[in-house]
């Protein structure tokens, strides 16, 4: 049974039945019951033409909920209707899909959730299972969400901006259950970006393919953290880096500079060093500045703080740190690493401790503890 | 889409508002508070945040090892043990301040008088998935 193939056909059989005339959110639980369907007939009876058996089923499955919809509405209203048909729509549905999924008037939960099932053809269990919720929880999200986009009309021309955002929350929360949600943000990313020509749309895909190629050297055989400085570089995916750097390049080419492709672009500087003393610090550094002058981000003023403390050295990152508000998440984390650097690992080992305790994650906490534990035992041995 | 529990105590919190015992409560004042509860749950439900509510029994055991080969050694209840959690409500949403809003709403239960308690909840948050993104 090949999930890719019914992942991929998901939006082409949902936009086939829009523009037959099917209201999406109606069309949306059609598809969703024809890949149930699917998972349920395939393993056993594979069709000859995967779409087309999608398509008739979804068809069937919505045809049937308007009938007995209509029937019930006759019977409560004495009205019959049938569904008018559509407008044939010749532009490209794929973003108009994607845009409508993350409609600003949805919470980022609500466009996750509709976006992974609508667009990236996830049943509600592996979202619920992905997002460690239960399964109604998800179903309740996803029909608000459809209530919300009620009287949005689907041939109008969507927000890119809030789509990259709903595919970068995706990515970067980077939840698994049975399906991994940063395999499912590389493709939903790269077939945006197969139908929608935007320099941004190409720095998230390079974004995502830099980060993606990290992702084993991330962790150790005992599953800690391994800080940026301290993988086995080895371990990276090249041909992933490879195809990120090439992304990037052409989008940058552009000259439409914006934060994916600024935070693809430190990404690709710590991908280009063979080693972190071979990491090109000064141009991270100059990277970081763009990406604050674009978004004022404070978490990416942080990591600023970080890289010129690599760049100028420890004081200069001191300094750096000193003009940002103590309350940021990580920002103890940092100064800790920044104190040990600047050679006093007696403040550090207390921040490592004070940074632990603040940590929202528990993959960074054991990595904090861990710090913080070495420059005691450091301390007791001397 | 972070996640909190809503922490409730039948004691060591600090005294509410409304400060009467639940067992000098109507019974009617007591059927109110718990359907407000359900409600809220049903409310969370409805909206897609609801992860998780359980009571707590009053009363349970301390255990711990006594080395290989042996059984488990227990004891208590400890009457005097200041802390002890009545149950909570684990929630997914998409703020701090939405957890906040939530939080507040169901501390506003109904209590002695059909008088909203007040009572103190504690909000902690689950620690997250880490981030695929940290420089």
């Amino acid at each position: 049974m090949d999930e890719g193939l019914l992942r991929e056909l998901t939006p082409v059989v949902l936009t086939a039945l829009v523009r037959r005339g099917a209201d999406f959110a109606a069309a949306e639980d059609a598809v969703q019951e024809a890949l149930l369907e699917a998972w349920r007939v395939w393993p056993a009876d594979p069709p000859r033409d995967p779409r087309a058996w999608l398509v008739t089923v979804a068809w069937r499955r919505f045809l049937d909920a308007t009938r007995s919809d209509a029937a019930r509405r006759r019977r409560e209203d004495g009205v019959g209707e049938e569904p008018a048909p559509g407008p044939v729509s010749g532009v490209d549905d794929t973003l108009r899909l994607y845009a409508l999924c993350a409609h600003p008037s949805l919470s980022p939960s609500s466009a996750v959730a509709l976006t992974l099932r609508a667009v990236g053809g996830l049943t509600t269990r592996q979202i619920a299972a992905a997002y460690l919720v239960p399964e109604a929880t998800v179903a309740q999200r996803i029909s608000r969400a459809k209530r919300s986009l009620a009287g949005v009309r689907f041939d109008h021309p969507g927000d890119l901006g809030t789509v990259l955002r709903v595919l970068y929350l995706v990515f970067n929360e980077g939840h698994s259950g049975d399906v991994d949600l940063v395999v499912e943000a590389l493709r939903l990313t790269r077939q945006l970006a197969a139908a929608v020509d935007d320099p941004e749309v190409h720095g998230l895909l390079a974004l995502v393919l830099l980060h993606s190629a990290r992702r084993d050297a991330r962790t150790d055989a005992d599953g800690a953290l391994v800080p940026l400085a301290r993988q086995d570089r080895s371990r990276w995916d090249t041909a992933a880096v490879a195809e990120g750097v090439a992304v990037l390049q052409a989008a940058l080419a552009r000259d439409r500079l914006g934060e994916y492709q600024a935070q693809a672009a430190i990404a690709a500087l710590h991908a280009d060093a063979r080693s972190v003393e071979e990491t090109d610090w000064v141009q991270v550094v100059e990277w970081y500045d763009e990406l604050v002058r674009l978004t004022g981000s404070p978490v990416a003023r942080l990591n600023r703080a970080v890289a010129v403390g690599e760049a100028d050295g420890p004081q200069a990152g001191l300094a750096a740190l000193a003009e940002l508000d103590e309350a940021l998440p990580r920002y103890t984390a940092v100064a800790a690493h920044l104190h040990e650097r600047a050679g006093d690992p007696v403040l550090a080992q207390q921040l490592y401790g004070r940074a632990a305790a603040l940590a929202t994650d528990a993959a960074e906490r054991h990595h904090l503890t861990r710090q913080a534990a070495r420059l005691h035992g450091d301390r007791t041995v001397q | 889409m972070p996640k909190y529990l809503l922490l409730k105590h039948y004691r060591g919190a600090p005294a509410p508002t409304n400060d009467v015992p639940m067992s000098e409560w109507t019974p009617e004042e007591v059927t109110a508070h718990i359907r407000y509860m359900e409600e809220f749950a049903d409310r969370l439900r409805a909206n897609g945040e609801f992860v998780d509510a359980q009571a707590l029994s009053q009363e349970g055991t301390w255990v711990r090892s006594d080395g290989p080969g042996r059984p488990p050694v227990t004891d208590g209840p400890f009457a005097e043990t200041k802390d002890l959690v009545a149950g909570w409500m684990a929630i997914d949403v998409d703020d701090h301040e939405r957890a906040l809003e939530l939080a507040a709403e169901l501390s506003a239960a109904p209590g002695a008088g059909g008088e909203p308690i007040h009572e103190w909840l504690e909000l902690r948050p689950f620690l997250q998935a880490p981030p695929t993104v940290r420089e």
